[in-house]
């Protein structure tokens, strides 16, 4: 009988200990999935606005005429964008592209390395008519340009 | 798994150009099905580029970019016979790389 009630006890502590650790687990779960989502670069991505981008960045940018942003003035579809960069800038550089009326507005960031030519060429999706943005981070300043581009046909819904 | 990366590299004065089509559906999450439903998100987070082992591009992309993601850029250097890699992972942890040799212009 004292052995039954040991053993159900033990069980009992057993079983507390599971939720206990099932408890610790889930939080550290949370705050490190929390962690990901607070380093700057995925707030970045995860931000609402062009100004909450620029903020996750921690990035102020000059407008500057070092850079050069081609997009067409005029699209059908939004789905398909074709955006394309030339920085004049020198030495390594992270290159941006924001939609600034996208429902998440940074749109890709490419980290140019020495010996790659600061210039990207891609095709992106734009939401409705706004304006687009090149920012380029090089050392700890940045600096952007920006153009207008209207579209017949969103490139969110489908 | 999703189609072979395709990538053509060519090497000219000094210069080589690559265009890389990635093959992937770059779902929004913002999209519904004919039963109204939304397709869940799916889309390519990251991509790296790689000549001989050494970086030459690396990419964080968004839902943003277009379906069958398109990168066109040039890097210094870079000769016929060199092997230009290119890998990627997208939301669902899925991975894809693929290799190619830079050809003379």
């Amino acid at each position: 009988m004292t052995g039954h009630v040991m053993t159900q006890q033990g069980t009992q502590r057993r079983h507390a200990l599971r939720l206990l650790g099932l408890a610790l687990f889930g939080t550290s779960f949370c705050a490190a999935a929390w962690a990901e989502v607070t380093t700057g670069m995925d707030r970045a991505f995860a931000a609402a606005s062009l100004r909450k981008v620029l903020d996750a960045l921690n990035a102020t940018p000059l407008p500057s005429s070092e850079l050069s942003l081609v997009v067409p003035e005029r699209v059908e579809n939004g789905a398909v964008v074709p955006v394309e960069i030339t920085s004049r800038y020198a030495g390594p550089q992270d290159i941006f592209i924001i939609s600034e009326a996208n429902p998440f507005p940074l749109v890709a960031r490419f980290s140019i390395p020495e010996g790659t030519e600061p210039f990207i060429s891609t095709r992106i999706k734009v939401a409705k008519s706004c304006d687009i943005y090149a920012v380029v981070k090089t050392g700890d300043a940045f600096y952007s340009v920006s153009r207008p581009t209207q579209v017949s046909i969103g490139g969110c819904g489908g | 798994m999703a189609d072979p990366i395709r990538i053509r590299a060519h090497a000219k004065d000094g210069t080589t150009e690559v265009h890389v089509l990635m093959p992937h559906p770059m779902e929004t999450g913002f999209r519904k099905d004919e039963a109204g439903d939304f397709i869940a998100a799916h889309y390519i987070t990251d991509v790296r580029i790689e000549v001989g082992g050494r970086l030459v591009l690396a990419a964080t992309l968004s839902r943003a970019v277009s379906e069958d993601p398109l990168l066109y850029f040039r890097l210094e250097g870079g000769n016929p016979g060199d092997t230009i890699t290119v890998s990627w992972v997208d939301t669902r942890g899925d991975r894809r790389a693929d290799e190619a040799q830079i050809l003379a212009a």
